[in-house]
């Protein structure tokens, strides 16, 4: 499934993952594929995505994210890797 | 006939000055194509950030219950006036001074009259030209092109935002120039809070897709309104720095071309003054040559 996350400044990151961890303002929660649609807003804190190439992280202060279709958007006001 | 040495400083002054005019149209044009990424790089964030609010506040009819969409009886007033941080760009800066000006003896005459109006400036232009003329400011935001990014001019926004949310104002409203082309800008004067009814387009619940929320349809929508609006006001901002660099652009353009002319003037003037002076010279050569030949 295609990850993306955005900011109003830049593209952080965009293409495939096998999964996803977020930071839920209810607790952390892991996206799969084909996950029923989706809409959640984040915590501070770190978004956790596994390729094909192994595990990565970026911190988000915030935000929201979209998961519709295989497609997770994220929405975030600043993030970092 | 004017003095030689004259005319030919002249012209090495009005070429140094085209040199620089041309230099300056070359930075605002790589800094305008900058400036235009920023603003398409942004545009996805809004877009997406839209439709998330528009699939989240679709079917629950208008969110009134926001604390930015109140509407109170209007004593207080800021206007948020963004300029440029420097000048040599035609009427970019004077443009938005109209505006305000106009925006204070149209629609808050009242207010004005009783001083309730405070001025939010952005960009040095402005911050100096309102302090100057003694309004009432709120100085903290002047310089917020010198570092221009999402997490500077959110900044402005929040403070906004909260002062609105504290009563302190009743009406927030955003003065800019928007970037149309290269050539063109367009004035706005946008009211940005209470947030303007929105206007109702009947087919956005045509294919509400079944959406998990989590935790839920009002938290998500308290959370994103600041965040819409914030986003608003970052698109003014880039806007006004996209028109910007458009109008240097332009202006510098026109002072090249003027001083083009000019230089073209001054080469003729020089060129006839020269010949002048050689053919006094030689007039007086011959002259004096027939003097001493004639005895």
């Amino acid at each position: 499934m295609l990850l993306e996350i955005i900011t109003p400044d830049k593209k952080i990151f965009s293409g495939e993952v096998e999964s996803a961890t977020f930071p839920g303002s209810e607790g952390s929660f892991q996206v799969l594929n084909n996950h029923a649609p989706l809409i959640s807003s984040l915590e501070e804190g770190k978004i956790r995505y596994r390729t094909g190439a192994g595990e990565f992280e970026v911190t988000v202060n915030g935000g929201v994210v979209e998961v519709l279709k295989n497609k997770i958007i994220v929405l975030a006001e600043s993030a970092k890797s | 006939m004017a003095n030689l040495k004259e005319v030919k400083s002249r012209i090495s002054s009005v070429s140094s000055t085209q040199q620089i005019t041309r230099a300056m149209k070359m930075v605002a044009a790589s800094k305008l194509r900058r400036a235009q990424e920023r603003i398409t790089q942004m545009r996805p964030y809004a877009q997406k950030l839209g439709e998330i609010l528009r699939n989240v506040s679709g079917g629950q009819g208008d969110d009134d219950a926001s604390v930015y969409s109140t509407r109170r009886e209007i004593n207080r007033v800021l206007i948020i006036a963004i300029t440029s941080d420097k000048g040599l760009c035609g009427g970019f800066n004077s443009n938005v001074f109209r505006a305000t000006t106009a925006l204070l003896k149209e629609k808050y005459v009242r207010q004005y009259t009783k001083e309730q109006v405070v001025i939010l400036p952005i960009g040095k232009k402005a911050l100096d030209n309102y302090r100057k003329r003694g309004f009432e400011i709120v100085p903290d935001f002047g310089g917020i092109f010198s570092d221009l990014s999402f997490d500077t001019a959110k900044l402005a926004a929040e403070y906004a935002m909260e002062a609105f949310k504290n009563d302190e104002y009743d009406r927030v409203e955003l003065v800019y120039n928007e970037f149309k082309n290269v050539a063109t800008q367009i004035m706005r004067t946008e009211q940005f809070l209470p947030i303007p009814e929105a206007e109702v387009d009947g087919e956005s619940n045509s294919n509400t897709i079944d959406y998990i929320f989590e935790p839920s349809k009002d938290y998500i929508v308290e959370e994103l309104i600041p965040t819409s609006l914030k986003i608003q006001f970052y698109k003014a901002l880039l806007e006004s720095n996209a028109a910007e660099h458009g109008a240097r652009m332009t202006a510098m353009d026109k002072a090249t071309e003027n001083a083009g002319e000019l230089l073209k003037e001054l080469k003729l003037k020089y060129n006839r003054t020269r010949q002048a002076a050689i053919t006094t010279e030689i007039l007086e050569i011959v002259a004096g040559a027939e003097a001493l030949g004639g005895r």
